[in-house]
């Protein structure tokens, strides 16, 4: 069977490279200050609907995400990779918004797709690091979930067997789809980009990503597929009280960079005399045995 | 009403350690707040055995949910349960484990509820939040305090006008202690099908295969761990020598385990295992907020490090300056010269 599906993949600000106008007065994520990557996870959904699509011929892959205008970045990669359309959710409305109304705003989008049999995304973002917006997105739409995915072994009858990993040990479940996936990190890598995709896609942008003075204006009006669907609040027919800020019942209090509290340290070389006086300095106050 | 509530997990019949630590926690802000602690545990013939293991934690009612087709968890029948006990309930606070089973449940009834949810909570405290917009002074409002972005901060995280307020605390955060004081005890079993739909059961388990965990980093006295600076994977061959000899057991850093050095199970740090050992040897660790969350409890920290300036030396009681490969071998050497 044909199937319709989605991935959630996100813009997330690469946490390893962090500096100090990393966050905003209010102690929300200031995103402008950071270099922006493909959320690792969303790399291993990604791959996961790719071979799903491969496996069930007449099927397509979209990626929906959710950002300021220069997010559209994640649907080009996915683009590059294999997916066939994607969906930018950008609008200030959806600003500051906590895991809840972000899948308030992406089960909307995915209420205006419609059809979608697959919903699949990372386990979590590395930003946030919550592991919360998939099994949101699946209350919101009142289907099934299954998180912690390592591989979708088997499509049949309308359900989907996958293998899971759980506390100490791995499951294997099946599901009826509609359904929402969210995937490790210790799954399959996905695959690199496809230099014919990259040549096809490389120019599609989201219309807010557009400057008056593009040089390629004629070139989005003989080939549509090279403007990428955005969608604002109304777009989805969302009701803006659910969306960002207003939208998110967690408020963040404070948020201060740590300050250890210095201990008084012994310092040493790593000199045979040294590290011998400490072994035998542990050793006689039976710290250790 | 206005009671704390902690999920109880389960595997089989046994209740899981994390939810016992929360019990102790949920005690004392139950305590703080002047009211009670609940407790909701659900799986298929677990009535006469879990109750034992989950009361002497200072519990008031718990609530036992006993029916075919509660275990192995699925997510929305204990959805489904937790969702309509707490309309009827309305808890003020809502705790379970940042396990594989609280972080796809949590979410999951905090959508339902439209409550807010913070996930790996480090420290849970009751205090007051102004919220200058609307300039309400909200009192006794739950402080939901974790490491945030990466772990190069730490946000503390409330939620004024949502019930309940939920969080996640990873296993070994908390403490769990046999409560010394007075709890009512109360245990009722509710109707598990006034709770739960037939058509929610609709996720099958095929198979299932739990192993009881490989090494006991958690509980272990002396803790070896290794960061980025280790280098590879045969460095850490040596960091498991010095454990063995040392009777500890190896963890790392996420950079280590994320190299593919180590394994997952072995991460310390707000994501991974919280530890408490008598010695941690931080091993080229730089000492990331979100690792020093699960590991600045230990007794002596030592830290071996090329760089003076690694954030963990602060913490340290002991600093040697010089590389993994250098010190480690020297300290199994002595260590066996030098002990018995």
């Amino acid at each position: 069977m044909s199937l319709k599906i989605v991935v959630l993949a996100k813009q997330v600000p690469d946490t390893r490279n962090v500096g100090k106008d990393a966050m905003t007065a209010e102690g929300t994520v200031n995103r402008a200050a950071l270099p922006a990557i493909f959320n690792p996870e969303d790399m291993n959904a990604l791959e996961q609907a790719l071979r799903l699509k491969e496996q069930n011929p007449g099927s397509t892959v979209g990626i929906l995400t959710m950002g300021p205008p220069r997010a559209a970045e994640v649907i080009r990669q996915g683009l590059y990779r294999g997916a066939d359309t994607g969906w930018l959710l950008t609008d200030r409305l959806f600003a500051g918004a906590d895991t809840l109304a972000t899948s308030y705003a992406l089960a909307t989008a995915i209420k205006k797709i419609g059809d979608v049999d697959v919903i699949i995304g990372g386990r979590q973002a590395i930003d946030g690091d919550t592991a919360q917006v998939g099994p949101q997105v699946a209350q919101k739409l009142g289907l099934s979930q299954v998180t912690y995915a390592e591989e979708i072994m088997k499509c049949e009858n309308n359900r989907l067997t996958i293998r899971r990993h759980i506390d100490g040990g791995v499951e294997t479940v099946e599901t009826p789809m509609p359904v929402v996936v969210t995937v490790n990190g210790s799954a399959a890598p996905c695959r690199p980009c496809n230099a014919k995709l990259v040549m096809k896609y490389k120019r599609a942008t989201a219309p807010l990503e557009r400057t008056t003075d593009m040089p390629y204006a004629n070139l989005y009006e003989e080939r549509p597929y090279l403007t990428l669907t955005q969608w604002s609040v109304a777009d989805v027919n969302g009701d803006p009280q659910q969306c960002g800020l207003s939208g998110s019942p967690t408020k963040v209090k404070a948020v201060k960079n740590i300050v250890f509290q210095a201990k008084e340290s012994k310092t040493l070389t790593g000199s045979d005399t040294d590290i011998e006086d400490l072994i035998t300095e542990l050793l006689n106050e039976k710290i250790i045995g | 009403m206005n009671n704390v509530f902690v999920y109880c997990e389960i595997e089989g019949t046994t209740v899981a350690e994390v939810s016992q630590e929360l019990l102790t926690k949920g005690r004392k802000l139950a305590n703080q707040l002047n009211v009670e602690l609940h407790a909701v545990v659900a799986g298929t013939g677990i009535k006469g055995n879990v109750e034992t293991q989950i009361l002497p934690y200072g519990v008031d009612k718990l609530f036992v949910f006993d029916a075919e087709g509660l275990f192995p968890y699925t997510s929305a029948p204990h959805t489904d349960i937790l969702v309509n006990l707490f309309k009827e309930e309305q808890p003020q606070i809502c705790l379970m484990g940042a396990t594989v089973i609280g972080r796809d449940l949590g979410p999951r009834v905090s959508s339902s509820l439209t409550s807010g949810l913070t996930a790996d909570c480090t420290e849970l405290e009751i205090g007051d939040y102004d919220d200058k917009k609307s300039g309400t002074h909200y009192t006794n409002l739950l402080y939901q305090i974790r490491p945030a972005f990466g772990g190069n901060i730490v946000a503390t995280i409330v939620n004024p006008d949502h019930r309940p307020q939920m969080a996640t605390v990873r296993s070994g955060v908390m403490q769990k202690a046999v409560y010394e004081g007075e709890a009512k005890n109360e245990t009722v079993y509710p109707d598990v099908t006034k709770y739960v739909p037939a058509e929610d059961y609709i996720v099958k388990v095929l198979d299932r295969h739990v192993e009881a965990a490989k090494h006991n980093l958690k509980g272990a006295p002396i803790v070896v761990a290794g960061g980025y600076g280790v280098g590879s994977k045969e460095g850490f061959d040596m960091l498991f020598q010095l454990a063995k000899e040392l009777h500890g057991e190896v963890g790392a850093s996420r950079a280590a385990v994320d190299a593919g050095w180590a394994d997952h199970d072995r991460q310390i740090g707000q994501t991974g295992v919280t530890v408490h050992p008598k010695v941690y040897i931080a091993c080229g660790i730089s000492g990331q907020i979100q690792h020093i969350a699960g590991m600045q409890d230990s007794g002596i920290i030592i830290s071996i490090n090329n760089d003076p300036e690694a954030p963990i030396n602060k913490i340290a009681d002991y600093v040697i300056t010089g590389t993994v490969e250098e010190v480690v071998p020297k300290l199994i050497k002595y260590y066996k010269q030098n002990s018995k």
